[in-house]
């Protein structure tokens, strides 16, 4: 038999058997998360399927992020509903207005290698970044897990990702896994796990890494991982995490496909509207006017975002007057940093408007909502009509340097124009 | 699996079809009440959707149908307009497990031949078959993986938990 993969071995581990991509495995979950958008269902799900008692309350963290603050009495109802179950049962629960739930996670180190992570929300890929197995399920998959401790799953076929090469200025993760979207195309992952390798991608911080295991759901992977070394082991022993088994595949596992990618080739990309993988370099769409810059989201809300997106606005001299930028951080630690550092200070000064850190003006659900007609440059993971709350409004999705250049110029830019 | 025959009027929509297009994230903050909500289905790409739907029409699209978010309402709306199967080309994963999860039918098939308003007949037996009756012509679909199945006969996970209390192994 032929060695195995990354998420043949998490996976066979976590159900007790000798797996490989094909077989069925009901696997013990490590780490589970909810929010205020899955948890009610699933608390729906819980009761009808007679769940009296979490078996592994410690194992599951729910945040209130998709309506924050909650605009109506329906999303407060939701929010009393969750917050009211989560302390009967003893579940650590994530305030709204603390932010986003994947950035609770990565914060806390509450994940890392080896792990079987599951999450009510499909960004939950995005801890592949700590080599995770980490995936997204619904609200009926998250009862049973809350009930059972277990959840079942066919194991994946995997698809090398071999990233060679840095980075040019100006380039950033963002244009990696836009560049992948145009390769894969949005379904092109399906039903299979990314395995990002190479020297190119040891070399990305891990905030860097995030982007690319988060946005891996929009080619439709189950779960997209990191290698973990050095980086990934300090992240997370500086997050309190200490106990630490990376997980690397066999020399001779069995891939799906190999894509290669020599990052030093990359230029600025952008996904134009309607869909995330409608991606050209931003220079041939260069000059089209923008209304709004939105700069936040679970796939760009670290710190280093908001600094490369300040960056270019600052070289460039500023928000150019009729556009209207929206700050989301993704946290209110990150929040909290961009206050210390002058960051935040300075993106106000310039007269960007300030939410609340979470997931509301990503899928229009809190925050600024787009008037009609207008486009939007976003560095979120997602431009389906009708995302941000209006179906009329037209969504690119760039990286945080290429939408501070379009905030300062109004136009899509490439940001190259503006860094030394 | 025992035999389940699911009859209805094809419904088509194109490839890529999200979940924020099946039902907006806006209208869920509202509702999860699924009698409300099918009012709202697919709004954003044909606002007037809705409105045409009969119980009993099934749903046919093309590629990586229920892309993008995993939220489950995506499932539950669909049922609570009176749909119980979608046919498309391929699904997106969370799609098909919420489906399942729920009892509505997931039928990975060539969608290709079938037009606007086809009448069509699914048959569930060890292998799912759709007879599209308006064109006399037969499309085999996907079978459902391993323990799928197990889930989709007991009507759902709930009732699937319910009877068992965890997973059968």
């Amino acid at each position: 038999m032929s060695g195995k993969t990354i998420s043949e071995k998490i996976l066979s581990a976590k159900a007790g058997i000798d797996g490989h991509a094909g077989d069925l495995a009901v696997c013990e979950v490590d780490f589970a998360l909810g929010t205020d958008a899955s948890m009610p269902m699933a608390i729906d799900y819980y009761q009808q399927m007679g769940g009296e008692r979490l078996l592994y309350p410690e194992r599951l963290i729910v945040s209130l992020d998709h309506y924050a603050p909650a605009a109506s009495a329906r999303t407060a109802n939701l929010h009393a509903l969750t917050r009211e179950f989560a302390a009967a049962n003893s579940i650590r629960l994530f305030e709204a207005g603390n932010g986003i739930g994947h950035q609770h996670v990565i914060e806390n180190g509450l994940t890392g290698p080896g792990d079987l992570a599951v999450g009510a929300d499909s960004h939950s890929v995005t801890y592949g970044a700590f080599n995770a197995f980490a995936t997204g399920i619904g609200s009926s998959d998250l009862a049973a897990v809350m009930i059972s401790g277990r959840i079942w799953l066919k194991i994946p076929e995997s698809i090398r990702v071999e990233f060679e090469g840095s980075l040019p200025a100006g380039v950033y993760p963002k244009d990696i896994v836009l560049a992948l979207l145009k390769l894969l195309g949005s379904d092109g992952a399906s039903y299979r796990t990314l395995e990002f390798v190479g020297g190119g991608a040891s070399r990305l911080a891990l905030e860097e890494r995030l982007v690319l295991s988060n946005m891996s759901t929009e080619m439709g992977a189950k779960a997209a991982i990191f290698l973990a070394d050095e980086k990934t082991e300090r992240f997370l022993r500086e997050r309190g995490r200490n106990s630490f088994e990376a997980i690397a595949p066999d020399p001779d596992a069995i891939y799906a496909s190999t894509l290669q990618l020599d990052l030093s080739e990359l230029v600025p990309l952008i996904a134009r509207p309607h869909l995330p993988d409608n991606v050209a370099p931003v220079s041939e769409v260069a000059g089209t006017r923008v209304d709004m810059v939105f700069l936040g989201t679970c796939t760009a809300g670290q710190v280093r975002d908001f600094h490369e997106a300040h960056a270019v606005l600052k070289a460039a001299g500023g928000i150019t007057p009729g556009v209207q930028l929206v700050i989301t951080p993704s946290s209110r630690s990150v929040m909290e940093r961009l206050f210390t550092d002058g960051t935040m200070a300075d993106l106000l000064a310039m007269g960007a408007l300030l939410t609340t850190p979470g997931c509301g003006a990503c899928c229009g659900t809190a925050g600024a909502i787009p008037p009609d007609g207008a486009n939007v440059i976003s560095t979120a993971n997602r431009n389906f009509k009708g995302r941000m709350g209006n179906s009329t409004a037209s969504i690119f999705l760039a990286s945080p340097a290429t939408c501070g250049a379009a905030a300062a110029t109004g136009r899509i830019t490439d940001p190259r124009e503006f860094l030394a | 699996m025992s035999v389940l025959t699911i009859e209805g009027r094809a419904r088509l929509l194109g490839d890529d079809i999200n979940t924020d297009y099946i039902i907006s994230s806006r209208r869920k903050r509202d509702t999860l009440d699924g009698d409300v909500l099918k009012n709202y289905l697919l709004e954003d790409l044909d606002p007037g959707f809705a409105a045409t739907v009969k119980p009993g029409d099934l749903i046919v699209a093309g590629e990586n149908f229920g892309c993008g978010s995993a939220m489950e309402v995506a499932v539950t709306v669909v049922l609570a307009a009176g749909i119980r199967a979608v046919c498309a080309r391929s699904f997106s994963r969370t799609y098909y497990r919420n489906a399942i999860n729920n009892g509505l039918l997931p039928v990975e098939c060539d969608t290709s031949s079938i037009a606007e308003g086809d009448r069509l007949q699914i048959s569930v037996e060890e292998a799912i078959n759709v007879n599209n009756v308006t064109t006399g012509r037969t499309i085999a679909g996907q079978r459902i993986p391993g323990i799928m199945v197990g889930i989709f006969e007991a009507g759902g996970l709930v009732p699937y938990f319910a009877r068992h209390g965890g997973f059968r192994s």
